[in-house]
């Protein structure tokens, strides 16, 4: 079975895998990071995003194989080591931008790669289509284009201290 | 997904030998629709060849002509100032395909060799009159295409890179399926260096195809106006859940015009 | 500096957050038992046929796999018991054919299971489920409601006659026809109510395990009531006493009515762990959810109105077709009866009506509750009948609406159709939500739309509905085979924290926050010492769970009555300890003290009094301040309000962009605004999704084509506006709360007021009604048929 080498949450593992294993089944299944989670099998409902090398992606929609080598952080990576929670962590609890959490990490997973990639700042329109990927059925997305809109200007200010 | 062999091979004739020794060996690009398709058990692959060793991304622009890397991804090709400043409806396509995580790992080799029929970079490829280059020749746009799913691709045959020369205008606009959120009707409309050309991607059974009656309209009178009496026949459009043949056939006018604005 | 206020009415920050958004949640599929083994269910790709034969020999020895079974194996448990008894009119009871665990003899919908594979890893399960061989003989089959009631319709079960279920009514039928026939004008609708699938976002997992030495068995499911499933699944299919079942419903990701059932793989997994005496999981892929998760709503109704001459509503008459699908869920015959006729006074003071009701059963996956239940449709029906009458009779749909609701002063209501509403003021949420949405001053932004060629259109829903399902005894004799109250355990520990066991269940509501909040409210404890369990029938007292919006009005009363009986005590000690007369004795913020003295005791002391009885009144009292309270309420909540939705349409493409959402809702006692804000905008969410986005859609032989989110459309953020949502509320007058519910209310009012736009919007192509889901597709050829009109 191929070896797969990468860093998850800044620390190094070294799985063995099928060739088949998805890369969230490679993080629930064999490194026990839950906070990832399925919601679909089409690729539609973004649950399960992650950052791979800094981009966020659908790890439902990647060979864990295709990971070996690169950087990934899960939502498990993103508060300090005190305890500090990102910005956007922040933002979603301050705003009810989430009820039963289980599209969370993915929305927030999300979320940090739309905001970073346009620092330029987004209107509320920007922020609605680029949640194109990511479904939540329990907020009908209010809050959670407050919570996103609310976190810009922190997670600007962080990138330029 | 059935159980495959995995490799990740580091020379393009490495990779083209392993797909032309055995026709079920398939390659894997930015894989979001092929692993879907794999995860439906829809295809049985014996080996999957991971095309992403092989250096195939990149973007040049070079004599009104830009030539994108097969491996590239969209969010890159969406992303390039190149892109953006020689044809602007190309990366506002990339921009537009499936959603931000899908195009961080889709590619544009990937789609034009899948050729899903609701895909949105075949209708660029059409409309620009794009060259499709491979590990063994070159490839025009009007020649590629042959049905949805089907290519003038042969086994063991990868695309490296594709050229589109810089149009004078072209604008792409897309209906979405509300559901997938695919192309329902997409239309590229484009004039330049091969013309006035006008591409439907999402609506035809066939696939990608070219709509000529828009586009006789088009060279005489590039303006929405000019599209007023254009009609589309029904038939060989598909027809789903969310929009019948008729419906397709009305919104390829509707969105051919909005495109022909926008450009 | 002052503590900030944590009590009822303040928005505090919800508890379950933290773990939530760091990733730290702990959902069944989460959970993983040493030795575990992985179930895949092999589900009928047909819609009804004939089981020829099962070989199972070459799957048995696919790499992996530990066992497999069939619906032989399982003949000796029973089938999935169904949770209500209907009567028909003709005092016969309702057809209740065996819903077996896995299939017997036929299938009968897409997705009906066949059989499971249980191997060490899923993949291996599922590469031997494919290796089953399995022979159908296909039979006819029918998917619609009206296509079942057909003379000749294939049945889905021999022993129901013309695929009836049952024939029930409700009201007074010969006034109902002395007052149609004396009436000035009769309005009739035909209607559908879209038949929907739930989709939560996590899918349903299921978790067995079973422990040989003690002959335990423990369930971790997707539930939304742990007790509910620990008592159907132990008493009525596989014979488990309640003692040696444990049922554990962790963190929940949504639920909405698809995890108050019993399921099959609930069963399967528990049994199947026993005979292999290891731990079974299965969870269930997306496309498998749609075709085993139990969908909603799926009605075909007619609707009639008398008027008189002014405008007044004389009677109103319903004939009603409902979908079961193809056996009983658990509450499928009480929602589109007790949830759903029982509620067709609405707002309003109409003096007669009279309902009939048919259940059918067709080759489709079985339909329950949800969210919402019977009260979305009601509404629907209701409110687009209200604006069709005022298309046809030229009336003002606000002026019939102040016409014909129930007066202010008309409360405690009784409505012809058996429910008695206890408070209410339809006139006062209509007035904050038209001022909210500026309907007076629509005309100018209609006019300036079309001036930019798009039609704009406003719609209201002024609804009503029922919560909090009770009483117990009423439900009995109503058909219900459950009690409907709620239970509470209030734990104040010695030093003066507080866990409170709920029979409640919370899968994201929300409850660890809100529950706490009464605890701080009123027994004075700090928010930060409060902790809510719930979901372990290991830990907590027999509770019914969450659904029908009652976890406040019914649970959170619970817990009133708890700390009632906690600070009943807690006077006695302090009596003790301060030599005061217990009549003496006040408790307030936290502390008990002696009335017009500063001598006082907190809530702490009393507790490590409680705990450590060294001076304590022991013949007079026991030790320990751990109280418990069941509570069954005397009516249902019935929370009301008035929806406004404005929309434009594109005539060129017919896609509806919705512009406007105002929601002013009556939800009696708000304990956490921003939570009940939440829990409207995600109602309204779904609400929108129904009207304009969602449905479930079989073809003529029954196979499901709208089989995934590749072809069902889900709600995404850029189809929806921002929500202007508020309350306006009238106390539940027999509660201890005064909470109503707000679960259901965004689901509940929003549809007929989004429709009520659009055909506001199109009213100059002749559009008198358009069924939901009001798709481009389906208003582009309303508009293409007006236009052909207005060419002819």
């Amino acid at each position: 079975m191929p070896q797969v080498t990468l860093t998850v949450n800044g620390k190094s593992a070294s799985v063995e895998v099928e060739g088949r294993t998805l890369l969230v089944e490679l993080l629930r299944d064999k490194l026990g990071l839950t906070g990832t989670h399925v919601g679909c099998d089409t690729s539609q409902c973004g649950a399960c995003v992650v950052h791979v090398d800094g981009n966020s992606v659908k790890s439902c929609t990647m060979l864990a194989v295709q990971a070996d080598g690169a950087a990934i952080t899960t939502i498990e990576g993103l508060a300090k080591a005190d305890g500090t929670l990102h910005p956007m962590q922040e933002m979603f609890r301050e705003h009810h931008a989430l009820q039963c959490g289980f599209c969370t990490p993915g929305m927030v997973m999300s979320a940090i790669d739309l905001v970073a990639k346009n620092p330029q700042g987004l209107t509320e329109e920007e922020i609605r289509h680029g949640l194109e990927g990511n479904l939540c059925r329990c907020t009908g997305y209010h809050n959670i284009v407050k919570a996103i809109a609310a976190a810009q200007p922190l997670m600007h200010a962080k990138a330029a201290e | 997904m059935y159980e495959f062999a995995y490799q990740k091979p580091s020379s393009l004739a490495d990779a083209a030998a392993v797909l032309a020794a055995d026709a079920d060996a398939k390659a894997l690009a930015g894989g979001q629709t092929f692993i879907p398709v794999l995860k439906q058990r829809l295809n049985h692959p014996t080996t999957v060849v991971d095309l992403g060793k092989l250096g195939l991304t990149g973007i040049t622009v070079a004599g009104g002509t830009v030539t994108i890397g097969a491996m590239t991804t969209h969010a890159a090709v969406a992303a390039s100032a190149e892109v953006k400043a020689a044809i602007p409806a190309l990366a506002a396509l990339a921009g537009g395909i499936g959603d931000n995580q899908v195009r961080n790992r889709g590619t544009i080799g990937g789609s034009l060799a899948n050729n899903d029929p609701s895909a949105c970079y075949p209708s660029a490829v059409l409309a620009l009159g794009a060259t499709i280059k491979t590990n063994k020749r070159e490839i025009a746009a009007d020649d590629y295409f042959q049905g949805m799913f089907t290519t003038a691709l042969e086994p063991g045959e990868i695309i490296t890179a594709v050229s589109f020369p810089a149009p004078g205008k072209a604008a792409y606009v897309k209906f979405k399926n509300p559901a997938s959120r695919y192309a329902m009707v997409g239309v590229f409309v484009a004039k330049g260096p091969k013309g006035v050309r006008v591409a439907v991607t999402g609506a035809g059974q066939g696939g990608v195809f070219r709509h000529t009656a828009a586009e006789q309209a088009l060279a005489a009178n590039w303006s929405p106006a000019a599209l007023e009496n254009v009609t589309i026949p029904a038939d060989g459009l598909n027809s789903d859940i969310h929009a019948s043949a008729d419906y397709r056939a009305h919104l390829i006018g509707v969105v051919t015009r909005r495109a022909v604005a926008a450009s | 500096m002052n503590a900030p206020f944590e009590g009822i009415g303040a928005s505090v920050r919800r508890k379950e957050d933290l773990r939530f958004i760091s990733g730290r949640g702990n959902y069944t599929d989460d959970i993983n038992r040493p030795g575990q083994l992985h179930a895949v269910i092999k589900r009928s790709d047909r819609p009804h046929a004939r089981i020829v034969s099962i070989d199972t020999a070459a799957a048995k020895a696919s790499p992996g796999v530990v066992a497999v079974f069939t619906g032989a194996d399982l003949a000796g448990i029973g089938g999935l018991p169904c949770g209500w008894q209907i009567h028909s009119k003709d005092g016969s009871p309702m057809v209740e054919p065996k819903h077996p665990v896995l299939a017997e003899g036929k299938v009968r919908h897409v997705g009906d299971p066949i059989a499971v594979v249980i191997a060490d890893t899923k993949q291996q399960a599922r590469d031997a489920a494919e290796k089953l061989d399995i022979v159908l003989d296909d039979l006819p089959a029918v998917a619609l409601v009206t296509d079942a009631v057909k003379p000749g319709a294939a049945l889905v079960h021999d022993e129901a006659a013309g695929n009836q279920c049952y024939d029930w009514h409700l009201g007074d039928k010969e006034g109902m026809e002395a007052a149609f026939a004396k009436a000035a004008k009769v309005v009739t609708l035909d209607l559908v109510n879209n038949r929907l699938i739930p989709n939560a976002m996590e899918p349903r997992c299921a978790l067995g395990d079973y422990d040989q030495y003690s002959g335990d068995y423990t369930l971790y499911t997707t539930s939304q009531n742990p007790h509910v499933i620990r008592l159907l699944m132990g008493a009525f299919v596989l014979g488990i006493p309640e003692h040696r079942l444990r049922v554990v419903a962790p963190d929940v990701g949504g639920g909405f009515g698809s995890k108050i059932y019993h399921y099959a793989e609930e069963a399967i997994v528990t049994w199947a762990a026993g005979q292999l005496k290891r731990p079974v999981k299965w969870t269930a892929d997306r496309t498998e959810s749609f075709m085993s998760d139990a969908h909603g709503r799926d009605h075909v109704s007619t609707a009639q109105m008398a008027l008189d001459a002014e405008g007044n509503f004389l009677a109103l008459k319903v004939h009603t077709l409902c979908n079961m699908g193809a056996y009983l869920s658990t509450f499928a015959p009480a929602v589109p009866t007790y949830l759903y006729a029982t509620l067709l006074a609405g707002t309003y003071k109409t003096p007669v009506i009279y309902v009939e009701v048919k259940a059918v059963f067709t080759n489709t996956v079985p339909v329950d509750a949800y969210r919402g239940a019977g009260r979305p449709e009601a509404t629907f029906l209701l409110e687009r009948l209200v604006d069709t009458i005022c298309h046809d009779t030229g009336a003002d749909p606000v002026a019939i609406r102040r016409r014909n609701f129930i007066p202010r002063d008309a409360f405690p209501y009784q409505t012809p159709v058996a429910l008695q509403y206890d408070s209410g003021d339809y006139f006062a949420t209509l007035e904050a939500a038209m001022k909210a949405a500026d309907w007076n001053g629509f005309p100018s932004r209609r006019a300036a739309a079309k001036a930019v060629g798009k039609l704009r259109g406003i719609g209201m829903s002024t609804y009503l509905e029922a919560c909090g399902i009770a009483p117990s005894k009423v439900v009995g004799s109503l058909g219900a085979r459950a009690g409907l109250y709620e239970v509470a355990n209030v734990r104040v520990h010695p030093t003066g924290s507080v866990t409170v066991f709920t029979g409640t269940h919370s899968h994201g509501q929300g409850h660890e926050t809100t529950m706490a909040q009464l605890v701080t409210d009123q027994l004075g404890v700090p928010f930060s010492q409060v902790d809510i369990v719930h979901g372990d029938t290991s830990k907590i007292p027999f509770g019914m769970g969450t659904y029908g919006s009652r976890s406040l009005a019914v649970g959170g009363s619970a817990m009133v009555k708890a700390m009632d009986k906690i600070i009943t005590k807690g006077k006695k000690i302090a009596a003790h300890l301060l030599e005061a007369s217990v009549d003496d004795i006040e408790f307030k913020d936290g502390k008990f003290t002696v009335a017009g003295t500063d001598k006082s005791k907190t809530l702490s002391e009393i507790a490590l009094t409680a705990y450590v009885p060294h001076n304590y009144p022991i013949e007079e009292i026991e030790p320990g301040l751990d109280e418990t309270a069941f509570y069954d309420p005397a009516n249902f909540t019935f929370p009301g309000g008035c929806h406004i939705c404005e929309v434009e349409i594109d005539p060129e493409t017919g896609v509806t962009r919705i512009v406007q959402f105002v929601a002013v809702d009556d939800v009696g006692r708000v304990v956490n605004p921003m939570i009940v804000e939440g829990q409207v905008q995600g109602g309204v969410a779904q609400g929108i999704g129904q009207a304009l986005l969602e449905s479930a859609v079989y073809d003529a032989n029954a196979q499901l084509l709208s089989g995934s989110m590749m072809d069902y459309t889900m709600p995404r953020a850029d189809d929806l506006p921002n929500f202007s949502v508020a309350t306006e509320n009238t106390m539940c007058t027999h509660n201890p709360l005064g909470s109503k519910g707000c679960g259901e209310v965004g689901a509940i009012g929003s549809p007929p007021a989004v429709i009520n736009a659009v055909v506001n919007a199109l009213k100059d192509y002749g559009v008198r009604h358009i069924d939901m889901p009001a798709s481009p597709q389906k208003i582009w050829s309303i508009i293409q048929s007006g236009h052909r009109a207005a060419a002819e």
